[in-house]
């Protein structure tokens, strides 16, 4: 299982998905770049392009195209390798990325046409056009399609291989996608029944709070969809990097199912300054928020564990001696590394989020936006980065070279210089007040506001740097492609350690994990989701004026 | 499935920090009555006047007692409402004395804003249909601004008002 590469059809596949994602890395930079600029106040948009355009193309560029189609990509890849990939799969396949692909550029046009600067998270009743909510439905459904090539790759491998338990990686693969169905199936019913009909003018009102619940419903599972392909690198990849075996493969499987039913009802935390929902729920939903750092403790209990027994196994057998036999000067464990070690004061300040009454300090504030910047855009895009330094060679048949290997430890350098300054200042402005989603402004100009612009500055300055690591990874990427030596680059995949327990089978009864998660959702969501409906106020019409859209 | 002892030691110790956590959360919240802004109060986004605290007279600030006030104020792109003062001007600025205990209350008219105080832990989300509200206690002197921090348009970074709080 270990020495053959990805078919030529299969890395054809993956590959299309690569260069969706880093052309959308490209262009969502430019925008994120553009905002910190603008946000000094030195710097107007020309052509009269509005910032909450170029705000709603960051969004929907990086966290939903970018990020679907790298870990689709990735998985596709991840799935091929462990489990195969049929003929027939291969062409659902293609058809899920065009789909995904058709929707992506029926979302875009909108936005560009300046008729969909409602920002990723589409709150009504600013109302886009009816393009822009078909276009992700597209995405969405797209999305699905890969779902059951991947569900169906699984299923096949089961039959073949009775009474054996699947391959990590696979596991891994599958659990991502339950999560991803259950919680889309969130988004796509306000979309296709409440969005849609409303925009086309079919009906004449929105009910906002059910909207907001059920995009919310999706919004924070969404955050794992992205963790998760992370997560796999670091079990089951990275050990073979580093020259070890995986920890414990029970407990990696243990913390995936975790996740599977923790991710999913816990959206009320994005919702806890709302009206209409009873406190109660929303502290029931705090709870369960708090069970989903759990998985992540497991996480980072294994990884150092698996570092320290690779560097005691190579003797290095002081205290912190095996800190530093970890190979520092592999990108491709290097890049991975920074992004966990961003993950402890992300991680720490989710919880604040999520905190019932610490979120009043913090939310819709800019710390908001400094967090996630640290989650997805570093622990998630270091560890994609670090991915793509020896997938894409896979994919291309060419050999990371020492080259590329430079280039990736310089890139990973300067990404977190620069999230250091901005993801820094945006922290630090958010406890002093400064509001997210928000243009230039100097408020009522009293003296708080002046404290907030000189992190402005900070933002600008971490901003810029980060988008000179953006050119080093665009750089990488087409040098990684076309010019990159020929030759057969390893598929990292790590093997369990030979003296670990086995793994219980329990983990692949699916039929019970998808229970439990079910059960779970419909305890955190029932009740309010119906008060939510029971005491609705008069809905809303369309405000299309408001955001340019007329 | 065997787990290590260190790795025990661990999670308990993780999972032990997140439940004191939580513990802390509930009973600051149930016990001690901080819960997060939730009112559960309705209200006709196209006529907010039929409810008293939103009658134009009855906007902006309205003492309770002592040291207890109302503030009521009706968003809509890209204001706050907070009405008019004796001399028929438009009110961008509350004055409140230190040591007020004053509750904000506020709906919307159009789509969802945020009402924020910035400097103070007055924050909630005002939604058309909805009332919320979220109380604060003003302990210092000086300039506080209000902003909205939920996107509501082109001008929403526009979206502002001015609370001074003063020493009697």
């Amino acid at each position: 299982m270990i020495a053959n590469q990805l078919t030529k059809k299969d890395s054809k596949l993956s590959m299309a998905h690569m260069w969706v994602a880093f052309i959308s890395l490209l262009i969502g930079g430019l925008m994120g770049l553009l905002q910190t600029l603008v946000r000094t106040g030195r710097f107007t948009l020309p052509f009269g392009i509005d910032y909450y355009q170029i705000l709603t193309v960051h969004g929907v560029i990086l966290a939903l195209v970018l990020t679907t189609f790298f870990i689709i990509g990735f998985q596709f890849s991840l799935m091929s390798k462990t489990v195969g990939m049929s003929d027939k799969e291969r062409v659902w396949a293609w058809i899920a990325f065009w789909v995904m692909l058709v929707g992506t550029i029926a979302a875009a046009t909108m936005i560009l046409l300046g008729k969909a600067s409602v920002l990723y998270t589409f709150y009504a009743p600013l109302a886009a056009h009816p393009i822009f909510y078909f276009g992700l439905t597209l995405v969405i459904v797209g999305t699905w399609i890969a779902c059951f090539v991947n569900f169906h790759q699984l299923y096949k491998w089961k039959k073949a291989n009775k009474g054996e338990k699947s391959p990590l990686l696979a596991f891994m693969v599958v659990i991502n996608m339950i999560i991803w169905f259950i919680s889309t199936i969130g988004v796509a019913a306000t979309v296709l029944i409440q969005f849609i009909p409303w925009s086309l003018g079919i009906v004449d009102e929105i009910n906002i709070l059910v909207s907001r619940t059920l995009f919310w419903y999706f919004g924070h599972p969404l955050v794992y969809f992205w963790l998760l392909p992370a997560y796999m690198a670091w079990y089951g990849i990275i050990p073979k990097i580093i020259g070890g075996k995986i920890f414990s493969d029970g407990l990696a499987r243990l913390a995936f199912i975790l996740f599977l039913l923790f991710s999913i009802p816990v959206g009320f935390h994005h919702q806890l300054l709302e009206p209409g929902i009873d406190p109660f729920w929303k502290y029931i939903q705090v709870v369960l928020t708090f069970a989903v750092a759990i998985p992540s403790l497991l996480t980072a209990f294994s990884m150092f564990a698996t570092f320290e027994t690779a560097g005691r196994a190579k003797g290095f057998n002081t205290l912190f001696g095996w800190f530093k036999a970890l190979p520092w000067k592999d990108v491709r464990f290097f890049a991975p590394m920074v992004g966990m070690i961003a993950f402890i004061p992300a991680g720490a300040g989710g919880l604040v989020n999520a905190s019932n009454q610490l979120n009043l300090v913090v939310h819709n504030t800019i710390w908001v936006t400094g967090h996630f910047h640290l989650t997805l855009a570093t622990t998630v895009i270091l560890t994609f980065f670090g991915i793509s330094y020896w997938l894409v060679p896979v994919l291309t048949g060419r050999k990371l070279d020492e080259k590329t290997n430079r280039l990736g430890i310089i890139q990973t350098i300067v990404w977190a210089i620069g999230m250091f300054f901005m993801s820094g200042s945006m922290h630090i402005a958010g406890l002093l007040g400064a509001p997210r989603r928000s243009a230039f402004s100097e408020y009522n100009g009293s003296e708080q506001v002046t404290e907030w612009i000189g992190y402005q500055y900070g933002q600008a300055i971490g901003g810029s740097i980060l988008f000179i690591g953006i050119i080093i990874m665009m750089y990488t990427f087409i040098y990684m492609t076309f010019f990159a030596p020929k030759g057969v680059e390893e598929f990292p995949i790590a093997e369990t350690a030979e003296d670990a327990e086995p793994t219980p089978m329990i983990f692949e009864n699916w039929r019970l994990w998808i229970g439990i998660a079910v059960v779970l959702i419909a305890f955190a969501y029932t009740i309010p989701f119906i008060d939510i409906i029971q005491n609705s106020p008069p809905g809303s019409p369309t405000f299309k004026g408001l955001i340019g859209n007329s | 499935m065997h787990l290590h002892k260190y790795e025990k030691m661990w999670m308990l110790i993780g999972g032990g920090a997140l439940l004191i956590f939580l513990i802390m959360l509930g009973v600051g919240a149930f016990y001690q009555g901080t819960k997060p802004p939730s009112c559960l109060t309705t209200i006709d986004p196209q006529n907010v006047e039929a409810h008293d605290s939103f009658k134009k007279e009855n906007l902006g600030m309205q003492q309770l007692d002592d040291n207890r006030y109302v503030v009521n104020v009706i968003a809509s792109a890209f204001n706050y409402d907070f009405g008019t003062d004796e001399e028929g001007n438009v009110v961008r600025t509350i004055r409140i004395p230190v040591g007020s205990e004053v509750m904000f209350q506020g709906t919307s008219t159009d789509v969802v804003h945020g009402f924020e105080l910035a400097g103070t832990n007055a924050n909630m989300m005002l939604e058309p249909g909805y009332i919320n509200t979220v109380e604060t206690t003003f302990n210092k002197p000086g300039t506080y601004t209000f902003v909205c921090n939920e996107y509501c348009g082109t001008g929403h970074h526009y979206m502002t008002a001015t609370v001074e709080v003063y020493d009697e």
